[in-house]
C-alpha cells in the first residue's frame, strides 16, 4: 500500500488551495522544510511569510493579517502549540479570527527528536478553546479534505499532522464534524483518530482471528465532535475502546468518555500515552514501547472485553 | 482640528476615565490618563477614514491598544468621537456591557483588535500592517504599547518582524510613564536605554519630551515617514496626568477612585 506522511499531504493541499484562493497566505517559523510548506513557498513566494523562530509572533501576525481579509495558515511543530498558546487563545480564538493552524510532527511517531518535541497534549489544549475547530486527519487523502474544509470555515481551525509516512486509503466521503465508520462490528467498538487508524485496523484483524467482531470508527474532527455516531456505536457494541497517539488525558479518549457516559456503556478503556512524556527512538520502536501497535491494542482489547 | 479643541476633547476623555473607573470601582486610571492625549490626537486629527457611521471601512487607519488595560482611555475617546453613547459607561466592566475590562472587538464598536494579554497587540498590529501591504491597502496602523509591557519578549519579536518586512505603514507609540503595577520600571525590571533598543531593532525613532503636550504629540505623529522603516514614537508621559493626586503615583495603576476622590478629580478636570 502506498504510504505518505500526512504532513506531506498538508503541504500539497496548501499548494492546491493557493491556486484556487488568492486570499490564502502561509506563515512559517523557520520550519518550512519540515512542515512541508516549502512547496507553497516555491509556488507562491509572494504569499509566503517566514516569521523566524518566533512562533508566538507568527500567530499574532496571522491574526492581524486575517483582519485584512486574508486567510493565513500558520505552520510549525505541534509541540509549539504550547509556546504560542496565549496567542492562539487571546489573539485568534477570543476574537474568532480566521486563522488556520497546520501543526505537524505530532505524537510519539515524530521519533528521534525525543520527548521535548513529541506533542502529546496539543489536542487537549486546542479542543478546550471556544470557537476552535480541531481536525486530526488519518491519512493523506483526509488531510487534503481537512485543508480544503478549513479554508471554508469562518474561524480558527487546528489541523494535527504526523511526520511518519502512513498508509493512504481510498478517499472517503468527508463532512466536517462527522465521524467515519471504517469497519462495522458488534462485539466492541474501537474509536480512533489520526494515523493510529493503521494500527487499529491491524488490531481489528487480529481480533477477528480470535472471533471478536470489532467495529472501527475514525474521527477526523475532534471538535465539533460527532456525538451522535459515538452514541450509536456505544449503544450497538457496549464495550468501548479509544486509541490515540496523544495523552489519555484531554484527547479523543476524554472526548468520547464525556459524550457516552451514562449512555449504556458496558466497559470503557482509553489506550494512548499514559500521562508520561515520550523519548527518542525509531517510530516503530516507540509505538511498541508505548503499547500502540496492532497486536498490543488487540491484546488490551481481549483482556478488557 | 485646532489644538484647543483637541485639548478640550482630551479633557472630556479624562473626565470619562474618572467617571467610568469610579462607577465600576475598578480599572486602570493611571495609565489611561497618561495616553489620553495621543489617543485624542489619533482619533480626532491623524487617523484617516475613521468614521463611526462606517466603522468597518476597509480603508480606515487601524488602531490597536496593545496596553489593553488602558481601555478607559480608548472607550472615552471612542465615545467622544461618536462610536457609542456615554450611557455605555454605566456598564464598564459589568455583566452584558460592551465595555469589557479589556477591549473586545466582538463587543465594542470601533475596536480593531481584542487586547489585554500584554505583548500581543503590537504583534497583531504588525500583522495588520503586513496584511495591508500584501493587499495593497493604503491604510496606516497605529499601536500604543506600555513600558511595563515592553518587558514581554513578544514586543521584541514583533519589532524584529516589523523591521524585517519594512513596515513603514506602522507606528508604534510607547506610553513611557515609567511605572507599572509593582513599582517603577527600574524597580521591577529596568528597560535600560529603551530608545537605543528601539533604534537597534530597526525603528525610525522620534522621542517626544512631553508626551502629554498636544502640539508635541501632533508634531511626532505628522513627521514624514521614513521609507522602509517602521516608526517608533517614544512619548515621555506622566502617569495619572491631569489629576493632581494621581500624577506620578504608582498606586494609581490599577485602582479606581472612590466617590470623594472622583469628585475632586472631576473638579480639577472641569472645562
Amino acid at each position: 500500500m502506498e504510504k505518505k506522511a500526512v504532513r506531506v499531504a498538508y503541504g500539497e493541499a496548501l499548494v492546491k488551495l493557493g491556486a484556487e484562493n488568492d486570499k490564502v497566505v502561509v506563515l512559517d517559523a523557520d520550519l518550512a522544510a519540515a512542515t512541508m510548506t516549502n512547496g507553497f513557498k516555491k509556488a507562491y513566494p509572494d504569499r509566503f511569510y517566514d516569521c523566524g523562530i518566533a512562533e508566538a509572533d507568527m500567530v499574532d501576525i496571522a491574526a492581524g493579517m486575517s483582519t485584512m481579509g486574508l486567510i493565513p495558515f500558520c505552520s510549525t511543530f505541534a509541540v509549539f502549540a504550547g509556546r504560542s498558546y496565549d496567542q492562539i487563545r487571546n489573539g485568534v480564538c477570543y476574537p474568532k479570527f480566521n486563522v488556520k493552524f497546520g501543526f505537524s510532527h505530532a505524537g510519539i511517531t515524530l521519533g528521534e527528536d525525543g520527548g521535548s518535541h513529541q506533542a502529546i497534549e496539543d489536542l487537549a489544549l486546542m479542543r478546550v478553546l471556544p470557537n476552535m475547530t480541531v481536525f486530526v486527519p488519518s491519512d493523506a487523502n483526509e488531510c487534503y479534505q481537512c485543508v480544503e474544509a478549513a479554508a471554508k470555515i469562518d474561524g480558527p481551525v487546528y489541523i494535527r499532522t504526523a511526520r511518519l509516512p502512513s498508509p493512504v486509503y481510498d478517499p472517503r466521503p468527508f463532512t466536517p464534524g462527522k465521524g467515519t465508520v471504517i469497519r462495522d462490528g458488534k462485539d466492541c467498538v474501537l474509536f480512533t483518530c489520526g494515523i493510529m487508524l493503521e494500527h487499529v485496523m491491524d488490531a481489528a484483524e487480529k481480533l477477528a482471528e480470535q472471533g471478536i467482531d470489532a467495529a472501527i470508527v475514525s474521527f477526523h474532527t475532534l471538535k465539533p465532535f460527532d456525538e451522535q455516531l459515538a452514541l450509536e456505536y456505544t449503544a450497538k457494541c457496549g464495550k468501548v475502546f479509544t486509541i490515540e497517539e496523544h495523552s489519555i488525558i484531554g484527547g479523543l479518549g476524554d472526548t468520547v468518555a464525556s459524550t457516552i457516559i451514562g449512555h449504556g456503556v458496558r466497559s470503557f478503556m482509553k489506550i494512548g500515552i499514559n500521562d508520561v512524556f515520550g523519548q527518542s527512538g525509531k517510530p516503530a520502536d516507540l509505538l511498541r514501547e508505548y503499547g500502540l501497535t496492532g497486536p498490543q491494542i488487540a491484546e488490551k482489547v481481549l483482556k478488557n472485553l | 482640528m485646532d489644538i484647543q479643541s483637541l485639548q478640550t476633547h482630551a479633557r472630556h476623555v479624562r473626565q470619562d476615565i474618572i467617571k467610568m473607573t469610579a462607577k465600576a470601582g475598578a480599572g486602570h486610571p493611571g495609565g489611561s490618563l497618561s495616553c489620553t492625549d495621543v489617543l485624542v490626537a489619533l482619533y480626532f486629527d491623524v487617523m484617516k477614514n475613521v468614521d463611526p457611521a462606517d466603522d468597518k471601512n476597509p480603508l480606515r487607519d487601524r488602531f490597536v491598544l496593545s496596553k489593553g488595560h488602558a481601555a478607559p482611555a480608548l472607550y472615552g475617546t471612542l465615545c467622544e468621537r461618536g462610536y457609542f453613547d456615554e450611557k455605555e459607561f454605566d456598564l464598564f466592566r459589568q455583566l452584558h456591557g460592551i465595555l469589557q475590562g479589556h477591549p473586545d472587538i466582538k463587543k465594542c464598536p470601533g475596536v480593531d483588535a481584542s487586547t489585554g494579554s500584554l505583548g500581543q497587540g503590537i504583534s497583531i498590529a504588525v500583522g495588520m500592517a503586513l496584511g495591508a501591504k500584501h493587499t495593497g491597502n493604503p491604510c496606516h496602523v497605529y499601536t500604543i504599547i506600555g513600558d511595563g509591557e515592553s518587558q514581554e519578549g513578544l514586543v521584541w519579536e514583533a519589532s524584529m518582524a516589523a523591521a524585517h518586512y519594512r513596515l513603514d505603514n506602522l507606528t508604534v507609540i510607547l506610553d513611557h510613564n515609567g511605572m507599572q503595577i509593582d513599582g517603577t520600571n527600574d524597580q521591577v525590571m529596568s528597560l535600560g536605554d529603551i530608545k537605543a533598543k528601539a533604534i537597534a531593532f530597526g525603528y525610525d525613532v522620534i522621542e517626544v519630551a512631553d508626551g502629554n503636550d498636544m502640539q508635541q504629540v501632533l508634531d511626532a505623529l505628522y513627521a514624514p515617514k521614513c521609507e522602509g522603516k517602521p516608526r517608533y514614537i517614544l512619548l515621555n508621559t506622566l502617569k495619572g496626568k491631569g489629576v493632581s493626586f494621581m500624577e506620578g503615583q504608582v498606586g494609581w495603576h490599577g485602582k479606581a477612585p472612590n466617590a470623594e476622590q472622583a469628585e475632586q478629580a472631576l473638579k480639577e478636570l472641569e472645562d
